[in-house]
């Protein structure tokens, strides 16, 4: 390790800090898609009429036994066919990560609107307001309250899961990493420094979720 | 004003409820007692349709709760209903549990809906808190935050299903003390409980249920005095004599 050169990385810090971007980006936007589609897939899968439950418990199914790469590669050679043009690749990723994460938030949020005490509703029901004012006034913002650290969980793997866009030529901070290790031929010197700063980013998230836990226990 | 006529209910092959009838008058109290597992909670959630029936058939005003094509929204924003766990809105302050229903069901904006959850926050006595959250709240408080949510609707009926079980005992009787205002103003009133101080003072008649069956249904007078049933008695003399 004795030529261990950490100038790679100041040299490269703008390249790099696009990347991050990219990253940090694509799991935001992800993390919103993917909430509002799986409260709409648990909300069919609770309302109780079957068609409704069983399209969103097919989907939901579907979409969990399948490897999120491959979902990643379905929406980038599918979406172009469906719509007669190309739509690149950040578009592809974005609507696959939704797709995708909807089905795991959707299961976070069944069980979220499960932990509701019943005699909310009913006392929702006892006041005449109809089943989505329901959900929307007295339901879904107790069943949230209580699932926010878990959200959290799993917008951290979402976050670990964007590396993997490097397969529609996006360039996330994990390919722009390896792109500044190949074409400097400092491969140890990024490789690291990407670890650390994944490892940085999820670590404070989940120390987050712990104190979100401490505060909802209190 | 509530009309029930022959109910009968059952979970699975477990009857809850077999051919049960009885009538509300427009003003009337009527108090439902009976050993615990004896039907009673369930009867009173038949009458706004929060359990349905299989047999029988709930009329209250014109309305009939019991048929397929009745509209239960607007039905149950008629009748107010007050729970054994209060079931306050945890996440909504005092003020906004008493202006939710009016302001979304009954259309009222926020300055009607404003003024009338003070003015029924000031009668039962918790003005000072009405900007607090639920779980600021004593239990006895809770209740009486819930009767004001349920009042807040101008209900034409009142139900309330066990409504001081979960209380530690010297808040009962603030709940208690309330609600026999309530009936002296005149309210219609269907009231589940233990409380036979209550039932003696205000109700004009108690029902008696046990094993899903009522037992006996008669004026409070009559029915402190001289039970007709056994059962009613031993209930009676359990409730009474400790």
């Amino acid at each position: 390790m004795s030529n261990f050169d950490l100038s790679v990385i100041i040299d490269n810090l703008p390249f790099l800090w696009q990347g991050l971007q990219l990253s940090l980006f694509l799991t935001l936007l992800a993390i919103i898609g993917g909430i509002i589609l799986g409260t709409f897939l648990a909300l069919m899968r609770l309302s109780g009429i079957a068609p409704l439950s069983l399209a969103a418990a097919g989907y939901v199914n579907l979409i969990r036994s399948v490897p999120l790469i491959l979902v990643i590669f379905w929406f980038y050679f599918l979406v172009p066919l469906a719509l007669g043009r190309p739509i690149g690749g950040f578009y592809s990723a974005l609507i696959a990560f939704v797709m995708f994460e909807a089905a795991y938030y959707s299961e976070i949020i069944r069980a979220g609107i499960q932990s509701v005490r019943k005699g909310q509703v009913q006392a929702g029901q006892a006041t005449g307001l109809s089943y989505w004012q329901i959900q929307r006034y007295i339901v879904l913002p107790q069943a949230f309250r209580n699932m926010i650290p878990i959200l959290v969980t799993q917008g951290i793997i979402l976050f670990q899961d964007t590396s993997l866009v490097f397969v529609v030529s996006l360039r996330d901070f994990m390919t722009v990493s390896s792109i500044v290790a190949r074409t400097e031929g400092r491969l140890a010197e990024m490789y690291v420094f990407a670890a650390i700063v994944y490892f940085v980013i999820c670590f404070a998230g989940s120390l987050f979720v712990r104190h979100l836990q401490k505060a909802k226990t209190t | 004003m509530i009309k029930i006529e022959n109910i009968s209910k059952w979970y699975g092959t477990f009857q809850v409820l077999a051919d049960c009838s009885t009538n509300v008058d427009t003003g009337e109290v009527v108090v439902v007692c009976g050993p615990s597992g004896s039907g009673k909670s369930t009867l009173i959630k038949c009458v706004n349709g929060l359990e349905p029936v299989q047999e029988g058939a709930i009329r209250v005003k014109d309305t009939e709760v019991t048929a397929k094509k009745t509209n239960l929204t607007k039905l149950r924003s008629q009748i107010g209903m007050v729970f054994q766990h209060f079931e306050l809105y945890p996440h909504m302050s005092v003020r906004d549990n008493l202006c939710l229903g009016q302001q979304k069901v009954l259309g009222r904006s926020r300055e009607e809906a404003d003024a009338k959850a003070e003015m029924l926050i000031d009668r039962v006595g918790l003005l000072p808190h009405i900007e607090k959250f639920p779980g600021q709240l004593s239990g006895g408080q809770q209740q009486r935050v819930a009767i004001g949510r349920a009042l807040a609707m101008d209900p034409i009926a009142m139900l309330f299903d066990e409504p001081t079980s979960a209380l530690d005992p010297e808040m009962i009787n603030e709940v208690l003390d309330v609600m026999v205002e309530l009936a002296q103003d005149g309210m219609t009133m269907m009231v589940v409980t233990h409380e036979m101080g209550f039932a003696r003072k205000v109700a004009d008649r108690v029902v008696f249920m046990d094993d899903g069956r009522i037992v006996e249904d008669r004026p409070t007078e009559q029915f402190f005095g001289n039970p007709d049933s056994e059962r009613a008695q031993d209930f009676l003399s359990k409730i009474l004599n400790h």
